[in-house]
């Protein structure tokens, strides 16, 4: 690999890059294009032209939909956070045969499709009367992720020293104490990966909110975005103004966040 | 003291008790339930359901529908484990040198992992589409006839594996760009004084001390493949015909469309089952490779 000159190198690479970012090229130049004009997907308008994001917003009700999707991901993203991190911390410093079944327990939810248990799980949602309400789909949401939050933490916990929670316990501190005084402070890196990791998959989520959010009025981006490029056929160009604007804050929230992006899934993955 | 021990235990125990009810009420309860409505005829609404014994699972036994999801499911999930772990393990031996462009490659092949397989699914219609879409637009050049890109079932099948693929070997690729930063450089130096080669260099140091990271990908890898789901809806909906369902896709489709949820519910356990043999296999074999190194 060392032979090649880094010049080659850095062709090769923007050449690959390039094709991994070519369906988002094309989307834009369809959204940004007059639906009269039949000129090549590849080449850019060379004039200006907004009306499919107009239409995408009041026909679509992007609007509407970006409001419920910051809602269900904060929502989930904070019960996620602070049921994980209490039930992590247990779990990471109690070394028994309940405890570490238990675990076991836990991650083995990481197996279950979600679309293995949906017929059930609708059924169920349909007897609390949790359809179409936020708070059922946050509850589920949480649940089945979890395990991956428990998991980070309970890692992250493993390697803070145990020395602290003694000199804590000298003092007197009892376990919630302790938690909240010493533990959690030291929780913000992994805090971050979690938060990233599972709140770009509650953001991007299909399934459930295909199932448990069936009223047009709270539509999540993703379903909004589906409803848009199977009900107008033709009008591809505000579908596509729409799929660009769904995937624009997840953009720009990646660009600032990069760093925090990486290493969240990757120490997340191999410890 | 005693008594001290037992409020410590009750307080540890209150700690985790919130995660194991929300997973035990919205996760154990429905599979629990999932198994006993796969025992039976419910259609999804009616009040009434018969049980029917075994009948669902004799039935999704001879299904050629479900045959044809079961091998797909596995293409899917083999697939996406072989092809991104090897596409991914690539891109990040080159993207781990130092060179002009480096960090917006990175990002450019990352940045797709934050689209939805849905959205994602749905542009790649502007790519494949019959006519004006880009790809046979691009072949319009060369003179060539287009061609309907996703009519063909082998076709089909190889292009979601391939969109799949494109939009989420970034994720492979992080997990050994971090995996490879790991590695001591001093191996690397000291196999250079014994002027070893970069094949063997790769073959002895690299991918012996890349195992976590190659465990860790071919796993989720693996599982996300088996679970394939919105990418299929958005590009080709299962067809044509049934040709390019996923267990997933199957699933959804017995459900919505077919309101047979008691046959659903089986489709759903026989999923879950595989799954889980499929993972409990892998990790044991990774687990037995760790013993013996």
């Amino acid at each position: 690999m060392s032979r090649f000159p880094k010049w080659a190198v850095s062709v090769i690479a923007i050449g690959l890059a390039a094709i991994h970012l070519l369906p988002l090229y094309i989307a834009a130049t369809v959204a940004f294009k007059k639906t009269t004009d039949l000129s090549s997907r590849w080449r850019f308008p060379g004039y200006f032209y907004l009306d499919h994001f107009k239409q995408a917003f009041t026909e679509g009700h992007l609007l509407r939909a970006f409001s419920n999707t910051v809602v269900l991901t904060v929502a989930t993203a904070l019960l996620l956070v602070l049921i994980g991190s209490v039930a992590a911390y247990p779990l990471s410093r109690v070394k028994t045969k309940l405890s570490r079944g238990v675990m076991n327990a836990i991650l083995g939810v990481m197996m279950i499709p979600t679309l293995s248990v949906i017929v059930p799980l609708y059924s169920f949602m349909h007897q609390l009367h949790a359809l179409n309400t936020y708070w059922g789909i946050v509850l589920v949401s949480t649940a089945f992720n979890l395990p991956l939050g428990i998991f980070l933490y309970a890692n992250f916990i493993n390697t803070i020293p145990k020395e602290l929670d003694e000199a804590a316990k000298v003092d007197g501190c009892g376990h919630y104490r302790l938690f909240f005084r010493i533990i959690l402070p030291q929780l913000k890196p992994v805090t971050a990966a979690v938060v990233i990791l599972k709140g770009l998959k509650v953001w991007n989520e299909y399934e459930f909110p295909l199932y448990f959010l069936q009223k047009p009025q709270n539509q999540t981006i993703t379903l909004a975005i589906s409803h848009f490029f199977s009900d107008t056929s033709s009008d591809f160009g505000s579908a596509s103004a729409a799929a660009v604007l769904a995937v624009l804050p997840v953009t720009v929230i990646f660009l600032a966040l990069q760093k925090y992006f990486v290493s969240g899934l990757s120490d997340g993955a191999i410890k | 003291m005693t008594w001290r021990k037992t409020a410590a235990r009750v307080q540890l125990a209150a700690m985790v008790a919130p995660a194991l009810l929300l997973i035990g009420v919205f996760v154990f309860y429905p599979l629990l339930r999932g198994i006993r409505i796969s025992f039976t005829d419910w259609n999804g609404y009616s009040q009434h359901d018969h049980f029917i014994g075994l009948d669902n699972y004799r039935k999704l036994a001879v299904d050629p529908n479900v045959r044809t999801a079961f091998v797909n499911t596995l293409l899917y999930g083999v697939g996406s484990a072989v092809i991104q772990n090897v596409w991914g393990l690539l891109y990040a031996l080159l993207l781990n040198r130092n060179f002009f462009g480096r960090n917006a490659a990175r990002a450019a092949v990352y940045l797709p992992v934050m689209v939805s397989g849905l959205i994602m699914g749905y542009i790649w219609y502007f790519l494949l589409q019959y006519s004006g879409g880009a790809l046979n637009d691009a072949r319009s050049l060369f003179g060539a006839a287009p061609v309907d890109w996703l009519a063909d079932k082998h076709r089909a099948i190889s292009l979601i594996l391939f969109i799949s693929s494109l939009q989420f070997v970034g994720q492979a690729m992080v997990i050994y760009l971090a995996g490879l930063q790991r590695i001591p450089r001093m191996y690397y130096e000291a196999a250079e004084i014994d002027g070893i080669g970069w094949w063997s260099k790769f073959r002895h140091i690299t991918l012996p001390l890349l195992s976590p990271a190659i465990m860790a990908n071919v796993t989720l890898k693996l599982i996300g493949g088996l679970q394939l789901f919105d990418l299929i809806v958005a590009l080709t909906g299962g067809g044509p015909g049934f040709s390019t369902h996923s267990f997933s896709t199957l699933i959804n489709y017995t459900y919505f469309t077919s309101q047979n949820a008691g046959y659903s519910s089986s489709l759903g356990i026989a999923l879950f089952l595989f799954i889980m043999a499929v993972t409990v296999g892998v990790n044991r074999y990774f687990y037995r490779r760790e013993v013996e190194h």
